[in-house]
């Protein structure tokens, strides 16, 4: 059984600088896997060399079992891809340009109509793309890397420019394609939206991998405290304390409200003592590690080496 | 082929929505018919048709209009769709590399056919209407220009490919063009003709020179005609070099031809190994 994308101890130079230096990995079929990273880790090469419009300078490639600088035909037919920024030629139609792309893929035209409609562009369809907003070119993009029901789908930086209410849309129609069978990897540094959106996560800083695994795994292994926050009534902050056996690290934030940042092994017996008869407490917020103190960690880890 | 006529039909219509072609045809047109109204003059009663002095004005003219209207459009076509990222997104379809320049070719191409044919055609139409009297050789020698005009344009075309698959940026590609239209429209004839009177027919024998000309796609295409018909030779002055040129028009056509092939084949090579 092979994965869809597979990646093997794969590099690629640019003269000195080493863009991607030795990355494995792979995905499978209906996996949701997002590339983390600064800009200029890595994460566009990659995808280049997925595309096959790069060559890696050693190390193997492979997408959908075949080598994508080969440039077979069947493959790239199975392939959808949203490029950074994605342009299109301003002074034609948003259903032209679909049309066009429909047809290079050897689709026919009414698909176009069909995906045009689907992404909610369906009212500006025979309109200039020169008049689009920004929202609305990347849902042209999204709408091209869609055609023909891709088996694998690289997105780069596809949420970039979107408002949030369009950002939703755009990871309902990830996970719709998720359900359907589709490999999804696409590339961030917006880290908290990939928050149930990405069921793999690989982070990468320059050109190497540093960590990859589910969100919970990373959590596991980073071992990052969770923050958790308790609140009573008015002036009740110092009965807390008092409560909780003022345990070392708990912070007063207010008259009513103390904080604790718990390790994995300390956060049940935090909660165990919190939630004892009696606990003068009204509320409780625990806010795990985002991303964003994951991938902090990983690249100090990585620093200290 | 159906990938290429889609790539084709895409830039034809681009060009039709840039105003490429309606400035294009515009331009020619505008052109040719002024030298049809003010042709007549110079002609006067030398006894040389009047098709004949507008296709010799007309070529010469050409000779300066075509490339650079091939270039403009062509120099652009890959570096600048690399810039704006476009061909990423294309070369990510099941698309060759060599199918993207040969269907932007015959787009473009498509676009020039269609400004040279219509902007001439309108001018032969207008001395027509004027003029009862036009021989059927005068006919050939219009159809000669013209189809050969496009040829000239497609040469030119091919050479923007290579200069666009091997540039870095658009803005080099911009300046490496007009250097090219600068050498292959004024310098090289300039240079040819200093030596020429330098070498005082020394050195340089008339194969040499013959070379030395097809070296040159703007001067195969003056030479094909302007010394197309006995008639245009000797109204174009051109009646003493005939005879020391001793170039068949069929060499000149697979000179050009080959100005086509060459540059397209070198552009496919340096766009393949290009790295997006």
């Amino acid at each position: 059984m092979s994965f869809n994308i597979e990646l093997d101890a794969v590099a690629r130079h640019y003269g000195s600088v080493k863009a991607v230096d030795g990355v494995s990995f792979s995905a499978d079929a209906g996996e949701v896997v997002a590339l983390v990273g600064h800009n200029g880790a890595g994460k566009t090469t990659l995808i280049k060399l997925m595309l096959g419009l790069a060559r890696p300078t050693s190390g193997s490639v492979s997408v959908l079992g075949q080598d994508p600088a080969d440039g077979d035909v069947t493959v790239r037919r199975r392939l959808g891809y949203l490029p950074e920024n994605v342009s299109f030629n301003p002074v034609l139609t948003g259903r032209e340009t679909l049309r066009f792309y429909v047809q290079l893929k050897g689709r026919r035209p009414k698909e176009a109509d069909a995906l045009l409609e689907r992404i909610g562009l369906a009212h500006a369809a025979d309109r200039r793309i020169g008049t689009y907003s920004k929202g609305m070119r990347q849902r042209l993009g999204l709408a091209q890397a869609m055609i023909g029901k891709p088996a694998v789908l690289l997105l780069d930086e596809p949420t970039t420019g979107l408002d949030p209410e369009l950002r939703q849309q755009f990871y309902g129609i990830v996970r719709e394609m998720q359900a359907a069978g589709t490999t999804v990897l696409l590339s961030s540094h917006a880290l908290n939206e990939l928050e149930g959106n990405a069921g793999r996560v690989v982070i990468l800083d320059e050109g190497r991998k540093i960590a990859d695994g589910s969100l919970d795994e990373l959590r596991r292994i980073a071992r990052l405290p969770t923050r958790i926050r308790l609140t009573s009534g008015e002036g009740g902050a110092r009965r807390l304390r008092e409560w909780m056996g003022e345990p070392k690290g708990l912070r007063q934030i207010n008259g009513h409200i103390v904080e604790i940042d718990a390790t994995p092994e300390y956060k049940a017996a935090f909660l165990r003592r919190a939630a004892g008869e009696g606990a003068p407490f009204e509320d409780l917020d625990m806010v795990p590690p985002g991303l964003d103190e994951l991938y902090a960690h990983f690249l100090a880890g990585r620093a200290s080496q | 082929m159906k990938t290429i006529l889609l790539l084709s039909a895409k830039e034809l219509r681009e060009g039709l929505r840039n105003r490429w072609v309606i400035a294009a045809t515009g331009l020619l047109a505008a052109l040719a018919l002024t030298l049809v109204f003010l042709g007549s003059a110079p002609a006067g009663t030398v006894g040389a048709g009047a098709l004949d002095v507008v296709v010799i004005s007309l070529a010469s003219l050409t000779i300066f209009v075509v490339p650079l209207i091939a270039l403009l459009i062509s120099h652009d076509a890959i570096v600048g769709e690399i810039e704006r990222g476009t061909m990423t997104l294309l070369l990510s379809y099941p698309v060759r590399r060599r199918q993207v320049l040969l269907g932007k070719f015959l787009g473009h191409l498509g676009i020039l056919a269609f400004a040279t044919c219509v902007g001439y055609g309108l001018a032969a139409l207008a001395l027509a209407a004027t003029d009862k009297g036009i021989g059927g050789e005068s006919w050939t020698a219009f159809a000669t220009m013209t189809a050969s005009s496009v040829l000239l344009g497609a040469v030119f075309v091919a050479i923007g490919y290579l200069v666009s698959a091997l540039a870095r940026d658009r803005g080099t590609a911009a300046g490496i063009a007009i250097g090219i239209w600068l050498v292959f429209v004024v310098i090289y004839d300039m240079a040819l003709l200093g030596i020429l009177v330098a070498d005082q027919g020394h050195h340089v024998s008339g194969g040499a020179l013959n070379a030395l000309l097809l070296f040159n796609p703007t001067d195969a295409y003056r030479i094909l005609n302007l010394s197309g018909s006995n008639e245009i030779a000797a109204a174009s002055g051109m009646a003493g070099s005939v005879q020391s040129v001793a170039l068949a028009p069929l060499a000149l056509i697979a000179a050009l031809a080959a100005w086509v092939a060459g540059p397209m084949a070198l552009a496919a090579l340096a766009f393949s190994r290009r790295e997006l």
